[in-house]
């Protein structure tokens, strides 16, 4: 394993952060604070508490997976298709450095970048209500699983995307509406049956679900079932990045 | 000289399009600076693409410094840099990070000092705080054969390295590129500037349609090429060529003051001899002459004309 071209990717990539701090860490920390005012404060105030739990403690997972999510797909996707799209790809594809090397390079970056956003939101969270952990470890599990599999999906669509616009649709027109639908905001025993079953078909649930579980032990399903969902959404995503650098699909002619 | 990288029956078709490369074999020894001379479109680009990991080849092998660029990639790759003909760099980075990092990706570790020469040597030291997007066409140029340098290569690749630079940066990059030779690394050049090939190259290669047709040492390619031209200046002007003198093939100039022969220098009696006695013998004397040799861009214009 060539260690020092990994680096190389993670710290050229990190450095990006650190060069766009405002945008990178203060506008999600900013967009969770809104949330907390307009789900937490003006209609959590008239919901008393969801399973037991006060309804600000309960959207805490949720928030947090909707920005680690988001910040997932945006930062690995983000980071492969700019040197694609101005060219710089050719000192990558060029580099002795295997595709295995490339994706943890870009995609470690991307994780660690919207872990650490999502472990700031956390602290955020803990200035407007009380937060209980029970199960620390469990959660930084999900917490990682989720950000390494999202990135892996972001990778994916930074390799696919030609265009920006492209880069901005799965995010946009799937993520963001399957996190609102897979139980950010309010747990899938608050919807109708029919709902509840077609919720079920959300992968996203699964992930939101298991991360609660790690915080308050109450989940709309198994907390097993979730960590079997996420660990094969990221058996998937490699799988498909192992084809896509296999082929050299949308990378090398 | 040893070869450094050995090219056999190379060839690359895209997916839409002719073949861009039909058979390539060349052996590039080490030390030497080869120019890849051909017209836009040549395959020159997809030559070096193939060799540096860009392409996936159609057919064919490449070995650099023995080791084959499929097969052992990362041993082949650590021996090259790439300088590409377009200008592709990271915008908001700086010009010493960016260059770091081309170092920490092909594998090597810090080394502050050799990334000090490398920026000097190109007059970028004083820039290194820069962010690329700040610098001049030339400057970013510049980075890019810095980034290519960084990690120490044995070999080094210059796509159309001075496409679009004012003439004293070409002067310049002329005197980097002898200076590396000087140095051991080997420099594989494409341009379509036949003065750039001229000035620099130890060999030349011609490239059109995807196929290589000579890889000659420059020298050797003018001489063997080369038709030079004798131009006599005459006593006084003549109105038309006499016909006792049409197998020679002269033509008139300057109105008739001049005339001018065209011989090969390469055969065994060049005629001169023979058309100054029988000009002699028809009263036509010469006051003056001069002779002049094919330059490379002829060479290369009649090579190029006659393969296509």
């Amino acid at each position: 394993m060539n260690w020092q071209s990994i680096r190389a990717i993670f710290v050229f990539e990190m450095a990006r952060t650190f060069r766009t701090l405002t945008q990178s860490v203060l506008s999600p920390v900013l967009s969770t604070v809104l949330y907390f005012i307009v789900f937490g404060a003006a209609i959590g105030s008239r919901i008393q508490s969801v399973d037991g739990i006060g309804y600000g403690a309960f959207i805490v997972p949720g928030l947090i997976m909707l920005t680690l999510l988001q910040q997932s797909v945006a930062n690995a996707s983000f980071g492969i298709y700019f040197p694609k799209f101005i060219g710089t790809i050719y000192e990558i594809l060029s580099a002795p450095i295997s595709f295995v090397e490339v994706v943890i390079g870009y995609v470690g970056a991307a994780a660690t970048k919207a872990t650490a956003i999502a472990l700031i939101i956390l602290a955020t969270s803990g200035l407007f209500v009380e937060i209980h952990i029970a199960h620390p470890v469990w959660m930084v599990a999900f917490l990682l699983l989720t950000a390494v599999s999202f990135s892996l999906l972001g990778f994916i669509i930074g390799i696919w995307a030609k265009s920006f616009e492209q880069l901005q649709l799965i995010p946009m027109l799937l993520i963001t509406p399957l996190v609102f639908l897979g139980g950010a905001f309010y747990s899938a025993s608050m919807l109708p049956p029919i709902w509840q079953t077609v919720t079920r078909f959300n992968p996203v649930l699964y992930l939101i679900s298991g991360f609660r579980w790690s915080f308050y032990e109450v989940a709309d399903v198994p907390v097993g079932v979730s960590l079997m969902a996420v660990c094969g959404f990221l058996a998937v995503c490699i799988g498909v990045i192992w084809l896509i650098f296999k082929t050299g699909w949308r990378i090398k002619q | 000289m040893a070869s450094i990288i050995s090219i056999n029956n190379l060839s690359k078709t895209y997916a839409s399009g002719p073949p861009a490369l039909r058979d390539v074999s060349l052996e590039i020894e080490e030390g030497e600076i080869l120019a890849l001379l051909g017209p836009n479109g040549a395959g020159k680009t997809t030559l070096i693409s193939a060799i540096c990991g860009l392409v996936r080849p159609s057919s064919g092998t490449v070995t650099v410094g023995g080791h084959d660029i499929a097969s052992d990639f990362r041993a082949a790759r650590s021996l090259i840099g790439l300088v590409p003909q377009e200008i592709t760099i990271e915008p908001f980075e700086r010009v010493i990070n960016t260059t770091r990092f081309s170092r920490g990706l092909f594998g090597k570790p810090r080394d502050e000092a050799h990334i000090e020469k490398v920026l000097r040597s190109l007059s970028l030291w004083d820039k290194r705080n820069a962010r690329n997007l700040e610098l001049s066409g030339g400057m970013k140029r510049r980075v890019l054969i810095a980034k290519a340098l960084s990690h120490e290569p044995r070999i080094l690749f210059l796509d159309e390295p001075t496409a679009g630079v004012d003439v004293s940066l070409r002067r310049e990059m002329w005197d980097l590129v002898r200076q590396l030779r000087d140095e051991g690394v080997t420099v594989i050049l494409t341009t379509h500037y036949i003065q750039e090939a001229e000035e620099m190259a130890d060999r030349i290669g011609v490239i059109n349609r995807g196929q290589l047709l000579l890889v000659e040492d420059k020298a050797t390619l003018i001489k063997r090429m080369g038709r030079k031209q004798l131009t006599l200046h005459l006593q006084a002007p003549i109105a038309r060529m006499p016909e006792t003198l049409a197998g020679y093939g002269l033509r008139l100039s300057d109105g008739g003051a001049t005339i001018l022969y065209e011989y090969d220098t390469q055969s065994a009696r060049t005629g001169i001899t023979r058309l100054l006695a029988d000009l002699s013998e028809v009263g036509i004397f010469v006051r003056d002459l001069d002779s002049t040799q094919d330059s490379l861009e002829q060479i290369f214009l009649s090579l190029v004309e006659d393969g296509a």
